[in-house]
Order: structure tokens, then C-alpha cells, then sequence
């Protein structure tokens, strides 16, 4: 859909151009009147899970905003790209887009390989990349051009064992998917145990696709003096490893899930089972369990109540991450009353109190994310839903 | 010793699964020479159609049954339409063919049914046997008994009616099968149809436990041919054997060390030189055939 608009455009501006130099003055004066920003997503593929609902939020938001009038009295002109989860696509539409498109901005980038594939393409340019991705290498070390809103999973982490102190529990074990977020959030935990006077006395893994976790939790059960588990996991595995902990009969430990499974679908495919387990989540998840008070509510109300109108599917924290970066961009574009992409830049890095779905963002030259960890609360499955748990429990 | 037995009853069930797909390829394998490769996607099928049949309200027992009869269609279409055609092509066409039907009903499920993970109520509950100091899903025992029974009435389908027998004849010699008056290529959609329906119910038997989405397939295509080859290409009680071997390999590697997941993470990563081994044993099957 839209590379074939994009050709349309381009045919129309060569048609235009080529045979009238005259004409070419009108041009380019039309197109001074939109602000062209630029989007490479998955939107088909292994990661469409990620791609599509950031599709689907790009296009329903820029509508909105022109709909809205447009940003410093110009509308926006939003350019999409699938890259099907390619890294080599990525960078290849990545070009596409600095050098033909003449974006001012990026918000886009679906995981952490094809962020990392365009992060050079975009630094060379000196265009604003605000990525989707989540793994922290993206914004660490920082790099001036780019930007994330997801939380990373060194977060995760931290807020887990946050928990786990105030709980007194110091022996804990792991369980971790051999994928690639569960391999990197495995080594930010064992990173960051230190600091939370968490020792990790075992360990095991599992492959992505493996259906049986049950030999791996056995081993885990003959450990002494495990205080709880947690498993660094996405898709399908953390589910099982649910349902094998509870028929191994090791319920009465706690069982921490991460981020990586923060979704309705999880309680449903671990059943019963699942009751009890913990995990780190996005407001998004439990917007209206949130009190009143809580500055996040309003925003990710609204942004659910819009995306399952139009979308027609349940709101995922995927799709928030792409709210949150064109709103943090448009309101960067806002303050610099332009779309000079050196100012945006500038204006981006300014970003303060910004609340979004994934948290409050206060942005620093030294932090391209800020976030904390109060983006994340902690859950618990309690009767097949998600409960808040108060701080301090 | 309790832990001996969890990781025994872990590898048996997941063996018997691998067991069942492995029997697919055997069957399919027997009577054509084919290695098809779209026989996880049997599976998918087994588990997907009962997955939004049971959703759609059709109770548990006739959803199976429609997902079962679903694959079985599937199966055959897939010899008439692609394999048939193609009679007289070199195996390892054929071979890509059938990797060709695997990625496009992969693609096809994606479309009709989702990209979400679904699973199946088990089928009598969920509450742990204690056995000998392990505890067993009770749905494990549905699905070693399923794959029991499965291989017990191919076993008896081959050996002991008349239609079997015209299937090993068609596999010992297709010419001379041919000549005794057998429709082999009737035969050879009937061993796809077969395939697909010990397919499909290896999907229903396996969803409450290991859960399922519209690319289980290409994983468990691949062990199955691994235990396949394991038990020796062609035979219904190699495949058997090669499938528990594998599971029980699996689940005591798991449980004593972390070696295999190396040597599985290979699996992952090269499906395509998985696929090239493939081609090898089989072409030197065929000329001995000659």
C-alpha cells in the first residue's frame, strides 16, 4: 500500500517535473506544505507481531494530527516501509528514505536487528531516528541522532529483583529461552543481580520452539533453598514453563514472568496455572485498573479506546511504543515551530514530563530513553486477570 | 530415581509425537519415494482446526474428527495437485515441492486462522498423576496411548487387508505393482491421505500440552525426519523407535546436561542443510530400488 502510493507520488512529481520546468516550481512549493517523516516496520513477517499494530498506530495518529490541522500549520506526510523483519531491507529502505523520501524525521524500526542495520544510515544523514526496538544497545552508548521509547529489559530486570528485596528473597533461580530476548535479558539479569544482593544459585535454558520444560524445572526443583524463579522468556515457552511449574507441583515458590509475555494472551494459554505468577508490565496493560490519580491513565485509555476502534483488535504495548514516538517527535516539531531535522534533534533531547503509554519520558543528552522504573508495575495474575500489586508487597 | 522417571515420562511423550510424524514420512516415503516435508503442517492443522472448530462451539470430540477429516483432504489435494503432476521429477524435486506446499500452507494458515498462540483444554483435566514420585499430565498418557494405537492399526492396515498389502507392493516395486493390476497412483493418494490423518491427530492429541500456531510445523517436520532417518527411512517401527529415541535423548539431555541444546540451536539455524542430508540417502535408496 504504501510503496505504491510512494511510486504514485513519484511518478506524478516526475510527470509533473520533466516535461514543464515550470511546473516544477509548483512542485516543490506543494510540497513544502507537508512534513514528510519516515517509518520502516515488520509489518509482515516473524516480527508482525510488532510491525502491524506500529503500522496501523503510525497511520491512525498522523491522520488524527492532520485531521487536527497538522503540526506548526503543515500537514504531515507519513512514508512507510515493510522491511519483513530483513535487517538488510532495513537499511536498504533506510536510504530510500534519507536520500529519495528527504524525510525530516524516523520513527520506526521494529526490532533491535533492523534498528541496528539503519542507526549508521541515519547518524550519517543527521535525520532524528526514533526507534521501537528494545534492547538498550540502541541508546547505549548514546548516539545523537537516536532515540527508543520501549522500555529495555535491564529495566525488567531491576524492577523484578526490586521486588524480590522487598520480599527478603536472595537465592533465586532462572529459567531463560534461548531466543534473542530471552538470551539478552537472561544477561542484563545476571548483570544486574549483583546490585540487588540476588544470588542466582541455578540456571537453566530451553529452546524457543521446545514444547516440554518439565526436565529443566525437575532440576531446578532438586536445588535447595530456591526462594522463586524467573524466566526471561517470549512466545509460547513462558506459558509452558507455567503449566509444567504447576504440575511439577512448585507453586508455592513464586514464579516471575517478564515483560516479554505482558499480554491477555498469556493468562490464557497458561490457564490456571498461572495464578500467582509476577511480571513487570507497561500502564498500557491495565489502564483502567489504574487509580485516578496516576498521570499515565488518561493517555493510555484513550490510546486503547482509539487503536481497538479503528484497528479492531486488542491494544498491545507494541503499538504504544509507536504512539509514543510520534507524539514525543510531533511535540519536539511543535517547539522547534519547524521540521529543520537539526532542531527536532535538539527538541527531542529536551523532551520532559512527555507521558506516554510507556511511561513519563524526561529525556538528557546522556539519556535518549528516559524512562525509569516507575514506566513499569509490577502484576499478578489473580482470578485469570491482571491485579496491580501495591508497592512494597 | 524420581527425577529419572519425570525425564522418562517427559521423553515419552514428546518421543511419541516425533514418533507419529516420523510415521507420516514412512508411509508417504514407502509407497512414492517422497520425503514430504509438509508433513508438520499435517500437524498444524490437526492441532489449528480443532483449536477454532472447538472456539466456533463444535464440541471437542466431532472438532478432532473435523480437523482430522480437514488434513486428510489437505493430504490428498497435496499429491493430486503438486506430487501427481510432477511424477517422472527427480526426488529432490519433489523434495522442494513439498517444501514448497509447507511454506504455502504455513502462509495459507496465517491467513484463515491467526499468528497467535492458541491452546486445547486437556482432555481429562489437568491435575497431575503422581507416579512413582514424578507428575504426569493426564494428557500424557492420551498421547502415548494415541500414538500406540495408531501404529497398532497401521501395522494391522498393511499387514492384514487388502488395500495395505497393495500399498507395500506398490512400495517394493511400483512397475510391478502396476502389472498385478494396482492402481498405485490411487494408492499413493491414499498413503498422503493416510500420512495426513496420523498427522492430524498427532495435532489433537499434542495441543493441550505443547500449545499451537500456524508455524509448529516446520520444527516438528524437522525432528520427525531426524527420527526418521534415526529408525532407518521407510520402516513403521524404525520410525517408532527413532521417534522415542529422540524424545527420550531430548528430555535426559535436557534434564543431565546442556550439550544437546548446541547441537539443537544447529537444527534451528540450517534447516536448509538439514534438507540437503535429506536428499542424499534417499537418492541412493531409489537406485538400489533399480
Amino acid at each position: 500500500m504504501s510503496k505504491q502510493s510512494h511510486f504514485k507520488t513519484l511518478f506524478a512529481a516526475a510527470a509533473i517535473a520533466l516535461p514543464a520546468s515550470m511546473m516544477s516550481f509548483a512542485g516543490t512549493a506543494s510540497a513544502q506544505q507537508t512534513v514528510k517523516i519516515g517509518s520502516v516496520l515488520s509489518v509482515t513477517g516473524p516480527a508482525s507481531f510488532l510491525g502491524e499494530p506500529e503500522d496501523k498506530t503510525l497511520r491512525m495518529y498522523v491522520d488524527k494530527i492532520n485531521a487536527a490541522g497538522g503540526v506548526a500549520g503543515k500537514k504531515l506526510e507519513l512514508v512507510i516501509y515493510d522491511d519483513g523483519g530483513d535487517a538488510n531491507k532495513a537499511r536498504t529502505f533506510a536510504t530510500r528514505l534519507v536520500e529519495d523520501d528527504k524525510v525530516v524525521a524516523m520513527v520506526g524500526g521494529s526490532t533491535t536487528g533492523t534498528t541496528m542495520a539503519m542507526i549508521p544510515v541515519f547518524e550519517e544523514a543527521q535525520v532524528p531516528f526514533i526507534s521501537l526496538a528494545g534492547a538498550i544497545e540502541v541508546v547505549d552508548p548514546v548516539r545523537k541522532y537516536v532515540f527508543k521509547t520501549p522500555h529495555t529489559d535491564k529495566m525488567a530486570c531491576e524492577k523484578i529483583f526490586e521486588n524480590l528485596k522487598q520480599r527478603k528473597f536472595t537465592k533465586i533461580a532462572m529459567i531463560s529461552g534461548t531466543d534473542g530476548f530471552g538470551a539478552s535479558m537472561r544477561a542484563q539479569c545476571v548483570k544486574v543481580a549483583p546490585t540487588y544482593d540476588v544470588q542466582i544459585v541455578a540456571e537453566e535454558t530451553y529452546g524457543p520452539r521446545d514444547s516440554d520444560m518439565t526436565a529443566q524445572l525437575t532440576k531446578i526443583k532438586a536445588v535447595p533453598g530456591i526462594q522463586a524463579v524467573v524466566n526471561p522468556g517470549f512466545g509460547q515457552g513462558p506459558a509452558i514453563v507455567t503449566r509444567n511449574y504447576a504440575q511439577l507441583g512448585m507453586s508455592s515458590t513464586p514464579l516471575y514472568q517478564s515483560h516479554g509475555v505482558a499480554s491477555k494472551s498469556f493468562i490464557e494459554l497458561a490457564g490456571p496455572a498461572a495464578e500467582g505468577v509476577r511480571l513487570p508490565a507497561a500502564a498500557l496493560l491495565v489502564g483502567d485498573k489504574l487509580p485516578d490519580n496516576d498521570p499515565q491513565k488518561k493517555v493510555v485509555l484513550d490510546y486503547k479506546k482509539t487503536f481497538e476502534a479503528t484497528a479492531n483488535q486488542p491494544v498491545s504495548t507494541f503499538g504504544g511504543h509507536a504512539y509514543d514516538g510520534l507524539n514525543i517527535l510531533v511535540e519536539a516539531m511543535q517547539r522547534a515551530n519547524g521540521a529543520d531535522p537539526k532542531k527536532v534533534r535538539d527538541e527531542i533531547e529536551k523532551t520532559k514530563g512527555f507521558v506516554g503509554t510507556g511511561g513519563i519520558v524526561n529525556m538528557s543528552p546522556t539519556d535518549h530513553l528516559g524512562l525509569d522504573l516507575s514506566a513499569f508495575r509490577m502484576l499478578e495474575v489473580k482470578g485469570g486477570d491482571w491485579a496491580l500489586l501495591p508497592p512494597g508487597t | 530415581m524420581a527425577e529419572f522417571f519425570q525425564f522418562l515420562v517427559s521423553g515419552l511423550t514428546v518421543g511419541a509425537v516425533y514418533a507419529l510424524v516420523a510415521l507420516g514420512f514412512t508411509l508417504i516415503y514407502n509407497a512414492s519415494d517422497v520425503v514430504n516435508f509438509a508433513q508438520g503442517e499435517f500437524v498444524m492443522l490437526g492441532g489449528m482446526v480443532t483449536v477454532f472448530a472447538h472456539a466456533a462451539g463444535v464440541p471437542l470430540p466431532l472438532a478432532a474428527i473435523l480437523a482430522i477429516v480437514v488434513a486428510v483432504i489437505v493430504g490428498i489435494s497435496l499429491y493430486w495437485l503438486a506430487i501427481a503432476p510432477a511424477r517422472g521429477a527427480s526426488a529432490v524435486s519433489l523434495i522442494i515441492i513439498t517444501i514448497g506446499a509447507s511454506i504455502f500452507l504455513r502462509g495459507v494458515a496465517q491467513v484463515v486462522f491467526d499468528k497467535q498462540f492458541h491452546k486445547l483444554p486437556s482432555f481429562s483435566g489437568d491435575t497431575p498423576v503422581q507416579m512413582m514420585g514424578a507428575a504426569v499430565q493426564p494428557q500424557s498418557f492420551w498421547v502415548i496411548g494415541g500414538a500406540a494405537t495408531v501404529v497398532l492399526l497401521l501395522y494391522l492396515f498393511l499387514e492384514r487387508t487388502l488395500v495395505g498389502k497393495a500399498v507395500l507392493a506398490t512400495s517394493a516395486n511400483r512397475l510391478a505393482a502396476k502389472l498385478v493390476g494396482i492402481n498405485t497412483a490411487t494408492i499413493m493418494a491414499l498413503s498422503f491421505g493416510g500420512s495426513a490423518a496420523i498427522g492430524g491427530i498427532a495435532g489433537v492429541l499434542v495441543t493441550p500440552i505443547t500449545l499451537t500456531s500456524y508455524d509448529v510445523g516446520t520444527l516438528l517436520a524437522l525432528k520427525g525426519f531426524a527420527a526418521a532417518m534415526l529408525g532407518g527411512m521407510g520402516n513403521p517401527f524404525g520410525a517408532l523407535a527413532g521417534g522415542l529415541l529422540l524424545g527420550l535423548l531430548e528430555a535426559f539431555g535436557a534434564g543431565l546436561s546442556q550439550l544437546h541444546l548446541q547441537g539443537r540451536v544447529r537444527l534451528h539455524r540450517h534447516p536448509r542443510r538439514a534438507v540437503r542430508g535429506a536428499a542424499g540417502p534417499v537418492r541412493r535408496r531409489a537406485v538400489e530400488r533399480v
